[in-house]
């Protein structure tokens, strides 16, 4: 085992990364130009990475497997981006946002790390106001703020129910004018497929142009990943349909280690699956916990669940008495405002004794009847009209009248590439960023930090980090034709015509399935030994049936979506053992990732501290072999490690 | 229920197009419609056959990937919603769905359902932006914007991108799309430096693109899944006018 050396300087954290700053190599202005830097994805940290190293005079080459940039995932952001701002002077400061975060992550993330990410927060939203983001404002003209997912300030900015949508919106303008200047070369409709690594460092790309199905090599000084995460492991996600884990986990297997695949962020408001057919999961929004009021029906009798044959009752006609409004009752302090994966797991334990009230027994009630009769069906209206909309187009019901339907659904992923303090990889010269890294949330991510941290790492951290390996390794050749290039390629092409040729009866979608709920009942809101021993019994012969039985229509020619899909499903049929290997190795509770062995007496989860603070970063060593474990140890000087509580 | 559908199939942008017909039997009201194409899609994989090619990424009516025409209008009869938030309820069973690309000569058809709007991005990079170098920004609320410009930006920054306003118009013009932009930037005061000549350059890409012009029918506020208003066209032109007066030849 390797101990892994994050780099973070020592010495006072309120000055470190400044003093980081200048004790790194910069490249001089006049040299930038010679530099060619790989970016692939375009989200938040992807665009504003590749629209900050434009502007620096580096040379990009920016790659998304979408039709246009402005399509990544961070778009579907609802809820708002936090930044320790204190423009309502209610006590907020970096060092609260810090702290809070810390915590927040159940004690699992690098303090410096999230030091400097509370100390960027800031210029963030002056960037984005500069570039026109249209934040909420006041009637004074000043930016408004709210308070969010149980913090205890208000620091969160925010635009409508899209917030997401707007920063993502002023990061590909940004990018936009760089394209426009030729300082980025922009290449939509590529999917990376593999990293080309020469000498140790990495030096390339292989992509696939989508549409001519043609690969092709890109050679550069440096790869940036910030390809998101990989929360479609469990098929149903609030990802996107194209979220995938490919670009991390061919990087992975050219050497990069991942680092707590195990931690996921399950999201507990979603609307429930309504049948075998579906594609995805949509979020709604977290703060319609503060008005509504999560119950099921005391007796199992009343619940519904169309695959066991159960009816169930209308929940109109059960009254007051009859109904468990489960997280008042073992919270009675937070409420139905417990944090998110509180709030998952009780939903969780209500359906697993046959309360559950959607289509397959998943489903709890958030009713808003008590709000309604308080406060007037406008005032409601007036706070969740849009949500309340969203959910009657999908669901065909209207929340005014009859209690939502909610039910937790994967949503984000913790875990990630491992990367120093530089936000560089263990492999020199590939850098990750965004999402697609370990860094900065620990085992759960606090509301609106996602946001803060993708734009944090692609304006303001990543842009001066680079300088300092690129400063070292200067004039290096570049050449497509190196034979670690070709090499590359035909590992790829191999594998592509691998899945074409297989003409089995099976379609992708139906083994993505398969998988994605056995993850999701073995390592989703709860685990437990032996359920992931038996998953990671089950992967290995679900993905030799997926190589001799799926069904990949069509050539490697030209536009074929089963061919990318394909691709993108076989990833996750290997890298979902090392995210079980991960839940299994980590035998304590924490943060999003709860084992059952581990509890305190009032079913929370129970951290320990004494042998599991350590990123846990996991070496590949060939599909189906035991990964190979480094730890990264964690030291905390400035936030005492407590117990959650929020009874 | 059971569905009836006439799909555009086309395999590439030189090849001839025509459409087929599928019946879907077993559709459930619940399913989004781009579902009940997954379940057909998921059928003719099964099958060896090529599934029918369509975008859709976010399925929340965000991202702006998804698009066709269903029994002819851009994203369905259904109003302020994208293709991916049309849900099977809002047809019977028995119904026939006759759906194609969004067509207009800007937009040249890849694959079946799938067309090439990357002309929407070459207009936003020839100025639909603020230029502001990072780490160059001020204070954010050294910018105050009284609330009324900035609830209109924000109308108008919530475009998706999506095409919908090009595939309704007669003339197949992008002037709801550049509009917007145009509308959103000029109206803060961030954006006043470059007015002129953001307003300019955008118009030069949009007619440089194979989009028609506008003679007015408002189709596309109509079809826009986000509610665009015709203001922001209004806007543009009258942003333009200026610029011409300013001394910019068009």
């Amino acid at each position: 085992m390797t101990k892994l050396v994050s780099g973070c300087p020592t010495g006072d954290i309120k000055t470190a990364w400044d003093r980081h700053r200048f004790d790194i190599k910069v490249v001089n202005p006049a040299n930038k130009r010679k530099y060619d830097i790989i970016v692939v994805g375009t989200g938040l940290a992807g665009a504003s990475a590749a629209a900050t190293l434009a502007e620096l005079g580096y040379n990009v080459a920016n790659f998304c497997f979408q039709d246009s940039p402005r399509r990544a995932h961070s778009i579907a952001a609802q809820g708002g981006i936090n930044a320790a701002k204190n423009y309502q002077n209610d006590g907020d400061s970096v060092y609260r946002l810090f702290y809070d975060t810390v915590k927040g992550g159940d004690y699992r993330s690098r303090e410096r790390n999230v030091y400097r990410l509370a100390q960027v927060s800031v210029n963030i939203i002056d960037q984005a106001a500069a570039q026109g983001v249209p934040f909420a404002r006041e009637y004074s003209g000043l930016l408004a703020n709210r308070s969010f997912g149980g913090a205890l300030v208000s620091r969160t900015f925010y635009a409508r129910g899209q917030t997401g949508q707007q920063l993502l919106i002023g990061a590909y303008q940004a990018h936009a004018k760089m394209v426009q200047a030729g300082k980025i070369k922009m290449f939509a409709r590529h999917e990376m497929l593999d990293l080309v690594v020469k000498d140790g460092h990495a030096r390339g790309v292989i992509v696939r142009d989508l549409l001519s199905g043609e690969l092709k090599r890109y050679a550069a000084d440096a790869v940036v990943l910030a390809t998101g995460g990989y929360g479609n492991v469990f098929f149903l996600s609030t990802n996107a349909m194209g979220c995938n884990v490919t670009a991390a986990w061919r990087a992975s297997k050219r050497g990069a280690y991942f680092a707590n695949p195990c931690y996921t962020q399950i999201h507990p408001t979603c609307i429930p699956v309504s049948g075998d057919y579906q594609s995805k999961l949509t979020l709604m929004s977290e703060s319609l916990r503060n008005d509504g009021r999560v119950w099921v029906p005391k007796d199992p009798k009343d619940a519904w669940d169309a695959d066991a044959g159960k009816v169930g009752r209308n929940p109109t006609s059960i009254p007051e008495s009859e109904r468990d409004y489960y997280l008042e009752r073992r919270y009675p302090t937070f409420g139905n405002l417990v944090p998110r994966d509180v709030a998952a797991r009780a939903a969780k334990k209500a359906c697993d004794q046959d309360k559950g009230i959607a289509y397959n027994g998943r489903g709890v009630y958030l009713d808003f009847g008590t709000a309604i009769k308080r406060d007037g069906r406008d005032a409601i209206e007036e706070r969740y009209g849009n949500l309340f909309e969203m959910y009657e187009r999908i669901t065909g019901d209207n929340p005014y009248e009859t209690p939502m339907r909610i039910y937790p659904a994967s949503h984000y992923t913790m875990g990630g590439l491992w990367v120093d303090y530089n936000l560089m990889s263990n492999v020199p010269g590939l850098f990750v960023i965004g999402e697609a890294n370990f860094s900065d949330h620990g085992a759960n991510r606090l509301g609106a930090s996602a946001l803060m941290q993708g734009l944090a790492d692609g304006y303001f951290i990543l842009p001066y980090t680079i300088g300092h390996y690129l400063a070292q390794n200067p004039g290096r050749a570049k050449d497509t034709d190196w034979s670690e290039f070709k090499e590359a390629e035909d590992r790829v092409s191999e594998r592509m015509n691998k899945l074409l040729s297989v003409k089995g009866k099976r379609s992708i979608d139906s083994f993505h399935r398969e998988l994605g709920l056995l993850i999701w009942d073995n390592c989703g809101m709860a685990r437990n030994a032996e359920g992931l021993q038996k998953a990671l019994d089950r992967v290995p012969a679900l993905r030799e049936e997926f190589w001799e039985n799926v069904s990949v229509p069509g050539s490697d020619k030209g536009l074929n979506q089963s061919l990318e899909k394909a691709g993108r499903v076989a990833d996750f049929l290997e890298f979902a053992e090392v995210m079980l290997t991960d839940a299994l190795d980590r035998d304590e509770s924490c943060g999003g990732h709860f084992r059952e062995e581990h509890q305190t007496e009032e079913g929370e989860a129970k951290r320990n501290d004494e042998d599991y603070s350590y990123v846990a970063a996991w070496e590949f060593t060939g599909v189906g072999n035991a990964p190979k474990l480094h730890k990264e140890e964690l030291d905390f000087e400035y936030v005492p490690l407590t117990q959650r509580s929020y009874k | 229920m059971k569905i009836t559908l006439n799909v555009w199939r086309q395999k590439d942008r030189n090849s001839a197009g025509a459409f087929e017909t599928y019946t879907v039997d077993d559709v459930n009201e619940h399913m989004s419609f781009l579902e009940m194409l997954d379940v057909l899609n998921e059928r003719l994989e099964t099958e060896g056959k090529e599934p029918i090619a369509f975008e859709s990424d976010c399925r929340e009516g965000i991202c702006g990937a998804c698009g066709c025409m269903i029994n002819g209008e851009p994203h369905g009869h259904v109003s302020r919603a994208t293709t991916c938030q049309i849900h099977m309820r809002e047809y019977k069973d028995g119904d026939t769905l006759t759906i194609e690309p969004f067509r207009a000569k800007a937009f040249p058809v890849i694959k079946d359902l799938v067309v090439d709007r990357s002309a929407l991005d070459r207009i936003i990079q020839a100025g639909g932006y603020i230029s502001v170098r990072t780490g160059s920004a001020p204070d954010a609320n050294s910018i105050p914007v009284d609330k009324a410009s900035s609830d209109r930006a924000f109308d108008a920054a919530t475009c998706i991108g999506c095409g919908a306003c090009v595939a309704s118009c007669p003339n197949a013009a992008a002037m709801l799309f550049t509009g917007a932009k145009v509308t959103h930037l000029g109206l803060l005061p961030q954006g006043q430096v470059e007015r002129t000549m953001r307003v300019g350059n955008m118009v030069d890409q949009m007619d440089s693109e194979d989009f028609g012009h506008c003679t007015n029918f408002g189709e596309c506020s109509m079809s826009c899944p986000k509610g665009i208003s015709l203001d922001v066209i209004s806007q543009m032109n009258l942003d333009l006018l200026k610029a011409q007066l300013k001394g910019r030849s068009a």
